[in-house]
């Protein structure tokens, strides 16, 4: 990467590179293709440390997972949603986070569940959270001559329920308008919510976390009245864009569609 | 500069000196000369290019030929044997699962991805593996019913 200064570029499944060159959008001189790393493909589950996945892990590998499937629904619903059974049968997670869309589908998801990111490159060695991983739309904290080889996602307690949820007129089939990811722990069903993780895609720049939505329901239990303000404050914690698929304010009012949604799916209201 | 590659198509090994910008879809056409697998929206959204990669439905256009180097490729030609189409062919023929026909190299693909992975799917598992591949004139009920034909017609003992 280094030798080529800027003009490279990393090809893993290549679903969103090839699309943007054939575009036009970006037009790298060169293709570093990284597939034939072995070893970057694991899928590991450990009782302690919780789950790893190699960047280079193909989505519909980690669809099929029961591991992932019965102990991180809210992931296995996201990786559900990605693209046609085509597309998720070359892409990879390395790949859907490193393209840095605001859309990407696994990130919200992963971000509510707590994962890091490990980054390997000249400089050594280190792990970032994940909701510190993105910079701005297609730009990652990853600097020239540094991969993202693994993504880690600690154990999830046994009173934590989390569920992704995609808004899109073609379903999985095209990009998101908004996702929102929620996961809630709490200690028994109408009790009140211990911890809260509340992460918007397609929302803002980034994915991104909606703290002060978190805050608000954070220790409380939670009636139709509080969900009505958390997801007004979700909602105006997002700053969505006007594009070709959705208006700035339909994605605003869709945030607030769809926090209430997963709370009302998760706990009893 | 070109790359070497060999690739396994349909059986048939294949030694070609290609260009890196080459998609695997214009290899198998332009290059093997096999254009049974068609090209549509060239940007993975359609499914027309659909071929079986390594035991995967794969869409041809998003993959660099180079990348496919060494890979088990199967496309719609390697299907029939011994003069005998494959029973999802017949099955799309009995069930009238074709109106012009553009889609259904890469249908047919799919499905027989889908069967490779699981002997008897349910409805559901249809619609969802041929969801990438788009029919825009006559619609999927015809398809799903042929792909169920096979499927049935397989268990029978």
């Amino acid at each position: 990467m280094n030798q080529f200064k800027g003009k490279a570029k990393i090809l893993a499944g290549g679903t969103d590179l090839l699309v943007q060159m054939k575009r036009g959008k970006i037009a790298p001189e060169y293709l570093i293709n990284i597939k034939n790393i072995s070893d970057l493909d694991r899928i590991e589950y450990d009782v302690n440390r919780g789950l790893t996945i190699g960047s280079l892990a193909l989505i519909a590998d980690l669809q099929e997972s029961y591991t992932i499937r019965d102990r991180f629904p809210i992931l296995h619903g996201a990786l559900s949603q990605l693209g046609t059974q085509q597309v998720r049968n070359i892409a990879t997670i390395g790949g859907n986070l490193c393209n840095a869309s605001p859309a990407a589908e696994t990130a919200p998801a992963l971000i509510a569940l707590g994962a890091s990111a490990k980054i390997v490159g000249h400089g050594g060695e280190k792990v970032v959270k994940l909701e510190d991983f993105f910079v701005e739309p297609g730009k990652t904290v990853l600097k020239i001559g540094q991969i993202l080889i693994e993504i880690q996602i600690p154990n999830v307690s046994p009173d934590c329920k989390g569920i992704y949820l995609k808004h899109a007129l073609r379903r999985k089939l095209e990009t998101a308008i908004v996702g929102v990811a929620v996961s809630l722990s709490t200690d028994f069903e109408y009790g009140p919510v211990k911890e809260a993780n509340i992460v918007l895609g397609a929302a803002a720049p980034i994915p991104k976390r909606a703290l002060k939505a978190e805050q608000l329901a954070k220790g409380k239990k939670i009636d139709q009245h509080l969900l009505n303000e958390i997801a007004s404050v979700a909602s105006e914690e997002s700053s969505p864009i006007t594009d070709v698929r959705a208006t700035a304010e339909y994605r605003r009012e869709m945030v607030k569609v769809l926090v209430k949604r997963a709370f009302t799916e998760l706990i009893k209201i | 500069m070109k790359h070497q590659i060999r690739l396994n198509v349909n059986g048939a090994y294949y030694d070609l000196l290609v260009d890196p910008r080459k998609t695997l879809l214009e290899v198998i056409r332009n290059d093997i000369g096999l254009i049974g697998t068609k090209m549509g929206c060239n940007c993975g959204e359609c499914g027309a290019c659909t071929v079986i990669m390594d035991g995967r439905a794969v869409n041809a256009c998003l993959i660099l030929a180079v990348q496919a180097n060494d890979k088990k490729i199967l496309t719609i030609e390697g299907l029939a044997s011994g003069g005998k189409l494959d029973p999802l062919q017949e099955a799309f023929i009995d069930y009238g699962a074709l109106q012009c026909g553009y889609c259904t190299p890469g249908m047919i693909m799919s499905a027989k991805a889908l069967l490779y992975k699981k002997s008897s799917p349910d409805r559901g598992e249809i619609q969802e593996s041929i969801a990438g591949n788009l029919c825009r004139c006559t619609g999927y009920i015809s398809v799903i019913e042929a792909i169920e034909a096979v499927i049935k017609a397989e268990k029978r003992p």
